[in-house]
């Protein structure tokens, strides 16, 4: 249908459907008037019982983990997708590279930024359910940091940090791992994804049960995804562009 | 005063439907969606929104202390991060519609054959 035609359409109904939004809207408790049992519930509980300070990453990992691990394998599939999509016949490999101008205080300064930046989204991952931070967050910023290497230094240095050898097996442990950690609560006989280990210290690394190594699991997989993307498009779309411009 | 959050998350939805429907480009429509998706966080986290509440996290801070919802933040934050791939498979697949048919314009792409 031609474009007038669809805004024609839209408008109306776009009109209608902002009014059942508001109509519906009016209905919900005022902002600020919680009144719903769970998260007072899980306030209440989720410190005693699974000894980690960090309700919200408590909540993703523990209470609600099942739809994480789903939401882990949306984000593996999207990368698949991409991977299926963009595979090309890529001339050249690792020869005739384009490089960028840039000055030595560039590359020093960028480059230690990305070490502190890598540093800081590790210490999110890892302390993500102590403090804020977390698996998911933490891994954006890794990968954010990763991708700065790019930025900093060029493609030749970059390259062997996004290549397919290095980020596919991380991305297959992070998905996987979550998995893994879940079978192994059912060898021991329990529902899948139960706590195995001991709650241990509240405030300290070692506490949550199998939080943690479902918190890193996620942490490594959503790094090495994002990083995984950009390195992909890098290479079919920017990598040739600059090679046909030399 | 106290819906302002949710008639936000309306407006936000409504004109990310909007950018949708009249976009000439499949790039600017991949970030409309962005956009539409981005009201369902604001709509969730206000939900979720305890008066005078903190964060619910408690390392340092007392039990028992007023704290928001941690729910709808766990559901926000696994879906942001998971929206940024599932945009980059739109855009690849953008990129694809820009090569065979040789524009990013919706309504000039020619209609599936076969």
């Amino acid at each position: 249908m031609s474009r007038r035609i669809r805004i024609g359409i839209f408008v109306p109904a776009a009109l209608g459907f902002t009014a059942l939004l508001l109509w519906a809207f009016a209905g919900l408790p005022a902002f600020g008037d919680y009144r719903g049992p769970y998260g007072f519930l899980l306030n209440a509980i989720a410190t005693p019982e699974r000894h980690t300070t960090n309700v919200v990453m408590a909540t993703t990992f523990d209470y609600r983990g099942f739809d994480t691990m789903g939401e882990e394998f949306v984000l593996f599939a999207a990368v698949l997708g991409v991977m299926l999509l963009l595979r090309s016949a890529e001339a050249g490999g690792r020869s005739g590279a384009p490089e960028h101008e840039s000055s030595a205080a560039i590359r020093w300064g960028a480059t230690l930024a990305v070490a502190a930046a890598v540093l800081v989204g590790l210490w999110l991952i890892a302390f993500g359910y102590v403090t804020p931070g977390g698996g998911f967050q933490g891994g954006v910023a890794v990968a954010g940091a990763t991708i700065l290497l790019y930025f900093a230094t060029g493609y030749r240095a970059f390259e062997p940090v996004g290549s397919e050898e290095v980020l596919d097996p991380l991305e297959a442990l992070g998905a996987g791992g979550f998995v893994v950690i879940g079978l192994a609560s059912l060898a021991g006989g329990l529902a899948f994804l139960t706590n195995l280990f001991g709650p241990g210290i509240v405030g300290t690394l070692q506490s949550g049960g199998s939080i943690p190594f479902v918190n890193w699991a996620a942490g490594v997989e959503v790094a090495a995804a994002n990083v995984s993307l950009f390195a992909q498009f890098l290479r079919h779309y920017v990598v040739p562009l600059a090679r046909a411009q030399e | 005063m106290s819906y302002l959050p949710y008639a936000v998350a309306a407006w936000i939805c409504v004109v990310g439907l909007y950018g949708i429907v009249t976009s000439k480009n499949l790039i600017h429509l991949a970030m409309c969606l962005t956009v539409t998706q981005s009201s369902t966080y604001v709509l969730l986290l206000s939900v979720g929104y305890v008066k005078g509440g903190g964060a619910p996290i408690f390392k340092g801070v007392e039990l028992g202390t007023t704290a928001v919802d941690p729910v709808v933040q766990a559901l926000s934050l696994t879906d942001i991060v998971v929206s940024v791939t599932v945009l980059a498979l739109i855009l690849a697949l953008a990129l694809d519609v820009q090569k065979e048919a040789g524009t990013v314009d919706p309504d000039a792409i020619a209609a599936m054959r076969g």
